[in-house]
């Protein structure tokens, strides 16, 4: 199972960390400070798999953010490497050209989309369409959500006036 | 303004912080806001609670403590909208891990949404649920999931499946309960739900062995036709992926048979030809395949053995070796090392290509191939294989060299069919990586030549030329060094040629040359020039035309800033010039050192010796702080120090026969001879320890004699003792030999030792043809300031001495005090003696000089 999933910037800033087994929040701080000193500093032709204690962290670099998750020795590398690059297209898809700026300002919709994709450490979904699909929907109930409730206020605010 | 948009207000929020210029400022922005949601938090604000637990999520993402808003998330999932129950849920899988017990009063809302007529927040239930629940939710709500599995909606499905596989890792009681409903998803169309129904069906199998038996009896063949459709299905768009439809659920179906197929033949069998197919028809040009690939051979690996099969396996992994891809290269390499488990010969074929890898750029990929050649050494290519390698040593690059040298050497040692072949060896490698190499390694290098006694001869020439060129590797020239002093004499006179050896002429002078380089070159560290000064030693004996140089070179170490070369060097000068007459049978040829012994000890003390050995040079410190000696080190009285190495014990034959003392006739003990421990005595009773012997020396002429002054010690020796009445020839001959002979005939000074015994030898401190003086010393316990001498003297003249009076001086730093003597009369020829008790005080005790 993927144990965690990091996202990082070059310089070392966090943009987005999913935690599917139990990690204490210190325990947290410790392994992305020290997860991010050993990828970063990691040459460009390496291969992408870094073994770190009794674990296996697959990453790879998409422009200026590092995408790790950890997983366990008998998990299948190659595979983990065709999640990431699952998740970046369909980030990709509902961006539109996603950019680090992007996931910083709309982080809680990077975590929605991830939560589509992967569970409990696992594989959920392997079509994008279908991702793309549940997105939509969702945010669709928000946006009439929001309406009922501007609509709502609106009425309060006069009524109140 | 919309009391649900969190756009406006966090936008600006994560505007500001980004604005920060330094840590401090961002500090400030993140208290303000803070300080903000807490205050509405305080007041039971509605209106901004989404938005607030957004800002929180992002601060709690910077690295800030959030704990405040843990609350925040409980009321917003029991809200009813749809968007705080999203914002809700996100905020509790962030904020919360399943240790806190805050979690268990969501359980309750869980419940709720988990019965929900809204399928999506049904599915925001089962995530948050699937990703932190702990065990006591696990078991409260594993009915709703399992209910749910039969759920109409499919995305509500592979949700549930997920959340069980939390539920059964957590509670393992509660996989009997899924069995029936996860096999059935097996029999799904939907993608999403056949993948995460295989994973659950995995899961099952590793928790439960009901689980696995089930599912092989009734579910393989579908698993197998679901595979052979998968493989060989048409282009679809919506699950193709580098030309492969769905390459995700073609590998978890692999992985799943390949939990059924292990130990069942039966299974085994079934699955054997859409492995096959899969193997032989998978593309391998794009990632997608080869992850395909790679998972099939590991499910070949596994599954019951099939010949065909496993060739086709391992040939797949050759053909991956060669992939210009590093990532392809590593995977194939660990599954290699798994594979040579199962079939040993298969991977030899492929050696080349593992060598090949040794030398690759990617410093991981070398790493496990290096661990992989080794996996693969064999008596018979062990040979080619490690000259190999250490071709490669001479180009690998320095972080490299450590472990390829490491792993040498272990060949080597491990695989060595002559013992000329492994001299060879170990000779290049130190002359290429000597600086890599672990003191074990040549410490039992040495153990070897020294039983090769055949080749004493062809060793110690081999090493005289490697000498030549190699002298910056330290280890070459330890070894070097020390041959050369045991078998100079072979050297000079081409004794043992053996056939493959070029003739080669080396003068006495050349080998003397050559150790004094040792000695001379500044970037030689501290053990390796004192075993250049004991060689050189060895030599004077073994070429006594040389001693006088020798002895030049020596004494010019006399000065030198380290402890144990000027100690070294004054003994062994004291050896050269007073005692030719034994330095013959000091200086013979080491007996042998026992193989067996020394791998038996080499073994338990092994683990001393890796936490003690270090690979770093020595510092340059005045003897202070000495190296930390494994207990082989001083095998070879490579260390300067310590009769008490951290394992041994005093029936450590081997230690002593080469140890800490230099006298001959291996002294079978441990325990120094009192004359040398009297002059430690000396030293340590004036607590002027750590200062070299040769101000020791002086100190210890300061006791007797009014003056500091080291120059004229032998007139002040004269002055002291003054006798009322001198026998004409009572007075001391103005011999230049008394200083000397203080210490001299103490024997030559042993090596330090940092710890004493309580009791303390006599010391004879003053002896010539008329008088004779003797010095008891005592410390009493708790009081080790001072010092209680009682000196006896005895008249060794025929003369009655009268009002005979002894005074004495010492340094400032000490303090003398003189009780009465017994008597003033001393008679003649021995007859009887005269005590006096001094006490000396030192202010100065433990302190450095």
């Amino acid at each position: 199972m993927i144990h965690f999933v990091l996202l990082i910037s070059r310089q070392g800033k966090v943009r987005l960390t999913k935690w599917y087994s139990t990690y204490t929040q210190k325990e947290r701080t410790k392994v992305i400070r020290e997860l991010s000193g050993v990828i970063l500093t990691r040459g460009p032709k390496l291969c992408n798999f870094v073994e770190w204690r009794g674990f296996k962290v697959v990453y790879k670099r998409y422009a200026s953010l590092y995408f790790c998750m950890c997983i366990d020795q008998d998990d299948n590398e190659l595979e983990i490497l065709e999640i990431i690059h699952h998740y970046v297209e369909i980030l990709d898809r509902y961006f539109g050209s996603v950019c680090e700026l992007d996931l910083i300002f709309n982080f809680h919709k990077a975590y929605y989309i991830l939560d589509e994709i992967l569970i409990a450490g696992e594989l959920q979904e392997s079509s994008k369409k279908t991702v793309a699909r549940l997105i939509a929907a969702q945010d669709s109930l928000v946006e009439t959500a929001k309406e009922q409730a501007s609509s709502i206020s609106n009425i309060i605010a006069q009524a109140t006036k | 303004m919309n009391p649900f948009s969190s756009g406006t207000r966090l936008r600006d929020m994560i505007r500001a912080i980004r604005a920060c210029k330094t840590a401090a400022e961002e500090r400030a922005v993140v208290r303000k806001e803070c300080a903000a949601i807490r205050a509405a938090i305080n007041e039971n604000d509605q209106d901004y609670r989404h938005r607030n637990l957004a800002k929180l999520m992002f601060i709690h993402m910077l690295g800030y403590p959030t704990h405040f808003g843990q609350m925040e998330c409980l009321k917003l999932i029991a809200s009813a909208g749809f968007p705080e129950k999203r914002i809700g849920y996100l905020g509790l899988m962030l904020l919360l891990d399943e240790r806190q017990e805050v979690l268990m009063l969501v359980t309750n809302s869980l419940k709720q949404d988990l019965n929900h007529s809204n399928q999506y927040i049904v599915g925001l239930a089962l995530c948050a649920l699937g990703n932190i629940c702990s065990a006591e939710m696990a078991r409260d709500l594993a009915p709703e999931v399992e209910r749910l599995l039969q759920f109409r909606d499919p995305n509500v499905r592979k949700k549930a499946a997920l959340c069980s596989i939390r539920i059964i890792k957590k509670v393992p009681d509660l996989a009997e309960n899924f069995i029936n409903p996860a096999s059935s998803l097996l029999k799904e169309k939907h993608h999403g739900v056949l993948i995460t129904g295989v994973q659950l069906c995995m899961d099952l199998c590793k928790v439960s062995s009901e689980a696995l038996e089930y599912v092989r009896k009734k579910c393989i063949e579908g698993l197998v036709k679901t595979l052979r459709d998968i493989a060989n299905s048409p282009y679809s768009p919506e699950y193709d992926i580098a030309g492969i439809t769905d390459p995700f659920l073609h590998i978890r179906l692999l992985k799943l048979l390949r939990i059924l197929g292990q130990g069942d033949a039966d299974a085994s069998d079934c699955m054997n030809d859409i492995l096959a197919q899969v193997a032989t028809k998978t593309e391998s040009k794009k990632n997608a395949g080869n992850a395909i690939l790679y998972e099939c051979v590991e499910t070949i690996m596994s599954i019951e053995d099939n010949g065909g099969l496993r060739v086709l396996a391992i040939n797949i992994l050759g053909r991956f070796l060669s992939n210009r891809d590093n990532n392809i290269r590593y995977v194939a390499l660990n599954m290699l090392m798994k594979a040579i488990v199962v079939d040993a010969q298969a991977v030899q074929r492929h050696r080349a290509t593992i060598l090949e890898c040794v030398k690759d750029s990617d410093a991981s990929i070398r790493k496990r191939a290096l661990e992989l050649v080794y996996l693969l050494v064999n008596e018979s290519n062990v040979k080619p294989l490690t000259k190999e390698l250490i071709e490669y040593l001479e180009v690998s690059d320095q972080e490299f060299k450590g472990d390829l040298t490491a792993k040498i050497c272990s060949l080597v040692e491990k695989f060595s069919p002559e013992k000329i072949w492994y001299i060879d060896q170990m000779l290049k490698v130190l002359s290429e990586a000597g600086n890599f190499v672990k003191d074990e390694v040549w410490h039992a290098l040495i153990v070897v030549i020294s039983n090769a006694s055949d080749l004493h001869g062809y060793t110690v020439r081999a090493l005289y030329r490697a000498f030549q060129t190699s002298t910056e590797q330290e280890s070459l020239v330890r070894v070097a060094v020390w041959c050369i002093g045991e078998y100079g004499d072979m050297l000079v006179n081409n004794v043992g040629m053996l056939d493959i050896e070029e003739p080669i002429t080396v003068t006495e002078s050349d080998t003397v040359d050559a150790v004094e380089v040792a000695i001379k070159r500044h970037t030689l560290d501290l053990t390796t020039k004192a075993m250049a000064l004991i060689a050189l030693l060895k030599l004077s004996s073994r070429f006594p035309s040389c001693s006088e140089r020798i002895k030049d070179i020596i004494v010019q170490n006399k000065r030198s800033l380290m402890l144990e070369l000027q100690q070294r060097s004054i003994e062994f000068n004291c050896i050269l010039q007073k005692h030719q007459n034994i330095r013959s049978a000091l200086l013979e040829r080491m007996p042998v050192l026992d193989e067996a012994t020394f791998s038996g000890r080499r073994a338990g003390s092994l683990h001393t010796a890796i936490s003690t050995s270090t690979g770093a040079p020595h510092n340059l410190q005045n003897g202070i702080a000495k190296p930390a000696a494994a207990p082989i080190a001083d095998l070879l009285d490579l260390s300067s120090d310590d009769a008490a190495a951290p394992s041994s014990s005093g029936g450590d034959f081997l230690m002593d026969l080469l140890g800490v003392d230099l006298s001959p006739a291996s002294a079978p003990s441990g325990t120094s001879q009192p004359p040398k421990a009297g002059t430690d005595v000396l030293l340590d009773l004036l607590s002027i320890g750590t200062s070299p012997p040769a101000q020791s020396s002086s100190s210890a002429s300061d006791i007797l004699s009014s003056s500091q002054d080291n120059k004229a010690p032998l007139a002040n020796l004269n002055g002291l003792a003054s006798l009322s009445s001198l026998p004409a020839n009572a007075t001391s001959p103005a011999s230049p030999v008394p200083m000397m002979d203080l210490l001299d005939g103490l024997g030559p000074i042993p090596q330090k030792h940092e710890e004493n015994g309580p009791a303390y030898p006599s010391l004879v401190a003053y002896e010539s043809s008329s008088l004779r003086m003797t010095f008891n010393f005592s410390k009493q316990p708790g009081n080790p300031q001072m010092t209680l001498i009682q000196a006896t003297f005895t008249n060794l003249s025929p003369n009655v001495y009268n009002d005979f009076l002894f005074q004495a001086a010492v340094p400032k730093f000490l303090q003398l005090h003189l009780d009465p003597a017994s008597s003033n009369t001393l008679p003649a020829s021995g007859n009887g003696s005269i005590t006096q008790n001094l006490k000396v005080t030192n202010s100065q005790q433990g302190k450095e000089p």
